[in-house]
Parts: C-alpha cells; structure tokens; sequence
C-alpha cells in the first residue's frame, strides 16, 4: 500500500514540474531506441492544420523519435512546412489527390502499410473529425484496439483518458505491440511550427481505391477565432431563447472579447445555433482561458467539454443553476439585460 | 436493380444520461449495481434512423437489433423493438467481463455476415466508455464504407448519401451499399415507444446467442489500471452585478 501511495504522490509533484521526462533517464534513453512515433498532421486546402499538432506533442512525450505523416494533392509542399514543426525528425509524405479529403476509406490502408514499413510502435492522430473517423479503421485493420481522446501519457503503453463524459478518470494500459492514440487537442499543446529541421522522405502508395464519394461541403464562415482553439469563448444556451435572441446578444459580446462562440446542446438542438458549435460530451473540447457561459444550467454533459478552462464565469437567473458550482465567477440575473450591458462595458474599456 | 435493404442495429445498455456516475471506491470502476440504465441515445437515433426509412417507403426487408451483454441487455433489445426493430439477438456476455470495441467490432463482422446485412447504423459513440470506434472499426473489418456522425441519410437504389458533421461544418459523402453509419444528433428525434408497441414487442423474436456461437476471440487488449474521480472545481462564489464580474475576470486576468 504504501509504495502505491509513494508512487502516485510521486507523481502528483512530478505533474508540477513540467518540462520533465515521464521516465528515469536511463529508462527513456533505452526507450527511445525502441520507440518510434507516427503523428498524422492534418491539411486543408494545401495548409497544415495547427490544431493536429498535439500529436507531435504527445508523441513527443513518449521520448522516441517522431515522423510525421502527410497525404494528400500538395504532400510535398505541405510536407516542406511541416519538416520546420519542432520535434519531428522525419516527414513522411503521399503525395496523391486521391487523399485529399480524407477518406477513411483509402487513408486507412494507406497508414496500414506505412505504418508497417516504418515498424511504428505508436500512431498518434488528433482526436477531430478526421482522427476519429480514420483511426479505428486503422486500429481494425492491424488487429488494435484504439485508445480514444487520451488526456495524458503516463508511459509508453500507460495512457489517460476521461470515460462517463468527463465523471470518471480511467487510466489504461494497452497489451497491443503498437499503440493507435487520438489525444485531446486541449490536453496537448500543438508543436511549434518553428526550430525543426526534419527530413523529408516519400512514403509508400497502396493506392486503394475508396468506395466513398466525397460530393461536397459546406463549412461554416466564421471571421473569429477557431472554437476547439481559442483564447477565449462566449457561449450560449437555452436561456437565449431564440435563434434571433442568440444572433443578436452572443455574436456582440463575443466580438467586445474577441471569442469564438460556442453553444450548449440544447441551443443546437433548438436551431439557435450550428451544431459545429456545440460545447459538450458529443461536441467540442474546449480549454480556454475564459470560459462564458450565458443561459446554460450546466449539465454534466456539457461540463464535460470546459470544465478544464482556466475561468468559467456564468450568467444564469437560476441561482440554482449547476454551473454556478463550477463557476469562478457568477452572475444571477436576466441575461437579457447582463449581457449587452456587459458587452457595452468590455467595448467603452478597450 | 436496388436490393431490400437489411438493416442491423448494434444497440448498448449504458448507464442513464441523467445520471451521475460515482467512482467505486477501489477505483476498479464506476458503480454500475442499482443504477438506472437505458439504450445509449445514440442508438435510439440508429433505430429511429433505421424505422424512418421503412416509413419513407425504403425497401427494408428487416430491422435487426443486437445487444452484447449481461442478461438485462434483453430489456435494451426490448425497447429497441418496440420502436420498431422486427426481431434481435442477444450476446451473451458477463457483465465482469464487458467486450472492448475491437471485440465488438468482430462480434458485429460475424453477426451481419451470417444475417446478410448491407446496412449497419450504429452510433457515433457510447456515452460510457466515449470510444466512438466501433462502427469504423467494423467498417474496416468488413471493407465497406463508411460515413460516421451523420446528420443525414437518404438512399436510392444501391447508393446512400450521407451528410455528416465534420469539424467547422457538413460534408456529404456518396456510397454504395452495403455500408456502415454512424449517427450523430442531428439525425432525428427519436419516438417514444407507444405502449401497444411496448406490448407487441413482448412477443416479437429475442434470439439467446453466446461469443462461441459466432466463433469470436474477444480477449481484451486493455488493462484498467484504475478509476478515478475527476479533479473537483471550486466554485468562486457570485457578484453582484456587470461591473463586479469585470472587476473579477479582470483581478483573475480572464480579459
């Protein structure tokens, strides 16, 4: 019992002291002779995905050499601005339209057989869209079992992850010989896009075709800061009571701070706003620096998307309201009349 | 010519939404004993996403739900029928011993291979173990394609279009069948089941299958080494008015 306790006392203060090796030296310099990582970066439209970044990060963290893996219509140049990422020491890159959308469907064995040529121990992507869409394909086709939307790395096969929408903390450890993670973009910071100077190297092409269509998109236009990655986010609930109520208080007050909006469920679920908006278990992870929740009750499912932001401050009429307990900074009253004065006041300070 | 479309439902007994799990007090896990469970929400989309095509003059042959799971699972497929599924199949699987999603995913692979399926809805993820691998991992077992967290589906003849939910917006995809779906939110509203349907779906068809049965290898690749509580936030306490919440996002250096 007691070593147990020791240990994760140990532990606890090792937390603190960042930047640290999660192993004796001794132990991650044999480790990392084994170790090698493969962290999938993301593009779009010929651009690096700055929020995939985590994976280098985490992969980072697990103290072997990191290769970074790019596909798509320009791999090649994206490839050139990825090679400057901190950390990485190789970039891996197919270059092929055919992989321009990400389609799970030929990125997968695509991976497979990359991953197979470079003898990864761990693949690392970001737990979005794509990564969770792609990666337990991947996990399938090598006979994985995933791990999803991990939180920590406690070591090579230990990982942390939030189960129960956040109400429990499991810490897991894999028997797999490769390690397939998704990791929470706010969990781990992206890698400098700076400092680096990996090698660029061609990866393999199995070229399968998908027997998936991508017909088209449609993205919503925002000027503002991008939700998953902001500063700082205004965010809105039932409370608003209409998509108009919505549109007209939360897109000023977001502006006077400089904040990405976000939404509770039952705002998206109402029509008040984008469901790519939605702040919760089923939506976004958020972590920022400012949290603002105006008319959300705050259900445990929504809790679970913020409740690591550094501030959370609420406007609810409800005293009751379960955000208040999570709250560092609560305001009962009628969000109608709080919140332009708020805005009024944060626009007439700066 | 376009095929009858088959369509099986995985479905999950999880603790009920609205409750709030408690860590067991040997961290192992959550207590699970004398707490309301119910069909992972999810999976009620699925079900209704899979009545709704019949109801839209879709040539379904058969909804076909499956749980895998204690025996209380059989009262999940239960209500699974009374939306609408025509029979199930229930796994056996101690509760001890829950399967992990690649374990799942393989016992699905058998199961729509034996039952010919060639549309599997499934949702986008469990509100327990928030893996949300399943359907992509059976997808990539069965080599068929796949659309996860759609917001949409329609399907003439062989070929489904699929609108799903993507980072920043939507995105539609087209495939033919057979293919996997996963359900995000948006989909629909699911029904609530009426009681003469609760009623009719007592007698519709609950096959008892066992992992054996279907000739899967499910041993688990993951060991919990524990279960905790997550850290608890402090509240700070209420203002007064705008300008005392100024003043203290100010003081915490929030703006």
């Amino acid at each position: 019992m007691l070593p147990v306790a020791r240990q994760s006392a140990l532990r606890a203060v090792r937390a603190q002291t960042a930047p640290r090796p999660l192993l004796s030296p001794a132990q991650s310099s044999f480790l990392a002779r084994l170790l090698s990582t493969l962290a999938i970066l993301e593009q779009k439209d010929g651009k690096l995905n700055t929020g995939s970044l985590g994976a280098v990060t985490a992969g980072g963290k697990l103290g072997g050499a990191v290769h970074g893996f790019v596909a798509g219509k320009a791999a090649k140049t994206i490839a050139q601005e990825a090679a400057k990422i901190k950390g990485l020491e190789k970039v891996i890159a197919v270059e092929n339209e055919a992989y321009e959308r990400g389609l799970p469907e030929n990125w997968a064995p695509l991976l497979v057989e990359n991953i197979k040529k470079g003898g990864y121990t761990h693949v690392i992507a970001s737990h979005s869209a794509f990564g969770k869409s792609l990666l337990p394909r991947v996990a399938a086709l090598l006979d994985v079992q995933q791990i999803s939307d991990v939180m920590s790395i406690e070591s090579e096969d230990t990982f942390v992850r939030p189960i129960y929408a956040g109400n429990a903390i499991l810490t897991v450890q894999s028997t797999d010989s490769t390690k397939l993670l998704t990791v929470r973009q706010t969990s781990f910071a992206p890698a400098e896009t700076d400092g680096g100077s990996a090698a660029v190297e061609d990866g393999v092409d199995p070229k399968v075709e998908s027997p998936t269509e991508w017909v088209s998109e449609s993205l919503a236009k925002s000027d503002r800061p991008e939700l998953a990655s902001a500063e700082k986010v205004v965010s809105g609930g039932r409370g608003l009571k209409s998509k108009e109520e919505f549109d007209r208080l939360i897109p000023p007050l977001a502006d006077a701070l400089g904040a990405a909006i976000g939404a509770s469920r039952a705002a998206v679920d109402s029509g008040f706003a984008d469901n790519s908006l939605q702040v919760g278990q089923t939506g976004k992870n958020v972590a920022p620096q400012l949290y603002l929740a105006a008319g959300i009750s705050g259900a445990i499912q929504h809790l679970a998307g913020m409740k690591d932001s550094k501030v959370i401050a609420c406007i609810n009429k409800d005293p009751d309201a379960p955000i208040f307990q999570v709250a560092d900074v609560g305001l009962v009253g009628d969000l109608f009349e709080k919140v332009p004065e708020l805005t009024e006041k944060l626009k007439s300070q700066s | 010519m376009s095929s009858k479309l088959r369509i099986l439902v995985p479905v999950k007994r999880v603790i009920d939404y609205a409750v709030k799990p408690r860590v067991k007090s040997d961290r192992t896990g959550v207590e699970t004993s004398g707490v309301k469970h119910s069909l992972n929400p999810f999976d009620e989309l699925s079900i209704e996403e899979a009545v709704r095509l019949r109801e839209r003059k879709s040539p379904v042959e058969e909804i076909l739900a499956v749980s895998a799971g204690p025996a209380k699972c059989a009262d999940t497929l239960r209500t699974a029928m009374a939306m609408g599924a025509d029979r199930s199949i229930h796994v056996d699987v101690p509760e001890d011993k829950p399967l992990e999603p690649l374990g799942v995913a393989k016992l699905l692979k058998a199961i729509a291979e034996k039952e010919k399926s060639n549309l599997i809805i499934l949702g986008k993820q469990a509100i327990d173990d928030d893996s949300g691998q399943t359907g992509q991992m059976l997808a990539g077992l069965l080599n068929w394609p796949q659309a996860t967290q759609a917001s949409k589906v329609a399907i003439d003849n062989d070929t489904v279009t699929v609108e799903r939910e993507v980072d920043g917006g939507v995105e539609t995809l087209k495939a033919k069948l057979p293919m996997i779906i996963t359900t995000d939110l948006r989909l629909n509203e699911p029904r609530y089941a009426s009681l003469p349907n609760i009623m009719k779906a007592k007698k519709k068809k609950l096959d008892k299958k066992s992992l054996g049965d279907y000739g899967v290898d499910a041993t688990p690749r993951l060991k919990t080494v524990k279960v905790e509580e997550p850290p608890v936030r402090q509240g700070g306490g209420k203002v007064e008015d705008v300008d005392g919440m100024i003043a203290k996002l100010k003081e915490m250096g929030a703006i």
